[in-house]
């Protein structure tokens, strides 16, 4: 018989400490729907959608039942769409967005990820189209994603694609604008991009994935930040144990429903995303398992440590966990849906440029920043770069998804609702990276030997 | 196939038996009972034999979560599974 205990332990983990499945993700490739024609174009792709997804929701909703465990949210990703209409040009891009919306309802799924492009080395006249048409596809759709991938270690950065993502952010924010500038929130510029990442907004089905494909992103922030609180003072040692000790049971759960919703939709599973993702909810943030380490608050000095130890400790947990581990892996730190950032953004002990050394240990980038909404595009590209550099440098997937709030500043804040949460207006730096963006061209790959 | 039944709250007389005359309504069989009262605290867990079940899971569920509702517990069903892959390698 199972040991009492260990039910207990599951039962409060459920109840108390918010663990939950985030997402079941299935990758669809749409790679046999590529027509010349725009309509049957159309028609293929909400008909492979619709198809492939038909049980997902329905399946998810089974498996939470019958493990009591809530699983938050079902969703797709796809064949980055500039791949598949790459012969579209920039209205025929938004109006298959719209498709994938249509697509998305009809299925009932929270969000459909893959209206991207691949543009580390240079953009197709497809892709360049996809991207002039982000601002419109976004603003004119609730849960269709883009994500850009502008850099790899193996290519360098493509700083023409960066310089145009910092104009596509600030157009997003202003035709969102009646909505805190929404839009900004499901679009993100990637180096390294994952390709059978779950997580939104970056969800993509990559090139190399099968037909279809069932992907799950566990979570549990809070499990690791009691356990923590449960363990008391202790060495780094037996925290980090601590640490991987919660990640495995986190991650076996995933395994579990990962193994199961593939048999059940009769589809390849992939792989589990360990990642630590937090939500706005009490007792489901990141930030509180740093100040659990002993940090007065998320953001002082020893935040990056803390978190470089948090993160490592998950992944070698969870590898134990999960015959396949992949996508992002690792902890989230998007500002506006982990509570204890919020507080610590809002105290000031919690910056930017922290936020940015902190991405170089862990597993996504800048996320979630909501930022003054007059920032010119040459600085919203500058911090893409440099978040971009810290990807391509340290050969790992960074990401940037920053909200220009239209028609806030500094002191004031913005509201999202649900799980992309609240958050402050933070503070740039006001100097200009104008000249140094308008170069354009690309930054070399970087050399892997002479490391230092 | 097992499911495990775990009923949390506050202790008063006749929990074990409400929920058996829950379970047996269903034609669940009790494998197992391991409780641990804790001060006022009662902690129940039930391994349960649902194969033979004449209803469906979710109405099973849903009855004994009404069933702690009604007696201010925590009851909830899920399958072994979960325990058995997150506490055994």
């Amino acid at each position: 018989m199972v040991n009492i205990n260990d039910v207990l332990e599951t039962v409060n983990m459920i109840k108390q400490e918010n663990l939950d499945i985030r997402t079941i993700t299935m990758g669809i490739s749409l790679f046999d729907c590529i027509s010349d024609d725009q309509k049957r174009l159309e028609n293929k792709i909400y008909d492979k959608i619709t198809k492939s997804a038909k049980n997902l929701v329905s399946t998810a909703n089974e498996l939470e039942a019958k493990y009591g465990i809530p699983i938050i949210n079902k969703r797709v990703s796809v064949t980055p769409i500039s791949l598949v209409g790459a012969g579209c040009d920039r209205d025929g891009f938004v109006r298959l967005a719209h498709v994938l919306e249509s697509a998305a309802n009809e299925v009932g799924i929270n969000f459909i990820g893959g209206y991207g492009a691949l543009v580390q080395k240079g953009a197709t006249k497809g892709a360049a189209a996809l991207i002039d048409s982000i601002p419109e596809a976004l603003a004119t759709t609730t849960k269709v994603c883009s994500s850009i991938n502008v850099a790899s270690t193996k290519a360098g950065i493509n700083m023409d694609a960066v310089a145009r993502m910092g104009e596509i952010m600030k157009e997003t924010a202003y035709l969102t604008r009646d909505n805190g500038s929404i839009g900004c929130a499901k679009l993100v510029v990637f180096s390294n991009i994952p390709e059978d990442n779950p997580f939104m907004a970056g969800a993509i089905h990559g090139v190399g994935e099968p037909d279809t494909v069932i992907n799950v992103g566990v979570s549990g922030p809070g499990v690791v930040a009691s356990a923590i609180k449960r363990e008391g003072f202790c060495n780094f040692s037996q925290l980090a144990d601590v640490i991987k000790k919660t990640a495995f049971k986190i991650t076996r759960v995933g395994q579990l429903i990962a193994y199961e919703a593939s048999k059940k939709l009769n589809t390849p599973y992939g792989i589990i995303d360990l990642s630590l993702a937090p939500t706005p909810a009490v007792g489901d943030s990141v930030a509180r398992i740093l100040e659990n380490m002993g940090l007065e608050r998320c953001g002082t000095h020893g935040t990056t440590a803390a978190l470089a130890m948090l993160n490592d400790a998950v992944k070698k947990g969870g590898v134990m966990a999960s015959s396949h581990v992949g996508g992002l892996s690792g902890a989230f730190i998007p500002v506006s849906e982990d509570a204890g950032m919020i507080e610590a953004a809002e105290l000031g002990a919690l910056n930017i440029e922290k936020l940015e050394a902190m991405t170089a240990v862990c597993s996504v980038g800048l996320d979630m920043i909501a930022v003054p909404g007059d920032t010119s595009a040459s600085t919203l590209s500058g911090i893409i770069a440099d978040e971009i550099a810290i990807g391509v440098i340290n050969n790992k997937t960074t990401a940037v998804r920053l909200i220009p709030v239209y028609g806030k500043g500094v002191g004031e804040s913005v509201e999202f609702g649900g799980l992309l949460g609240h958050a402050p207006i933070m503070k740039l730096n006001s100097y200009s990276s104008e000249e140094f963006i308008k170069r354009g061209g690309r930054i070399p790959a970087p050399i892997h030997s002479l490391r230092n | 196939m097992k499911a495990v039944v775990t009923v949390i709250g506050k202790d008063s007389v006749g929990i074990i038996a409400d929920v058996s005359m829950e379970c047996a309504k269903h034609k669940v069989n009790i494998v197992d009972i391991t409780q641990s009262v804790l001060k006022d605290y009662f902690a129940m867990i039930m391994l349960v034999e649902i194969e033979k079940m004449e209803s469906d899971f979710a109405v099973f569920q849903k009855a004994l979560g009404d069933l702690g509702t009604s007696r201010g517990l925590d009851i909830r069903v899920m399958h072994e599974d979960i325990f058995n892959s997150m506490h055994r390698i």
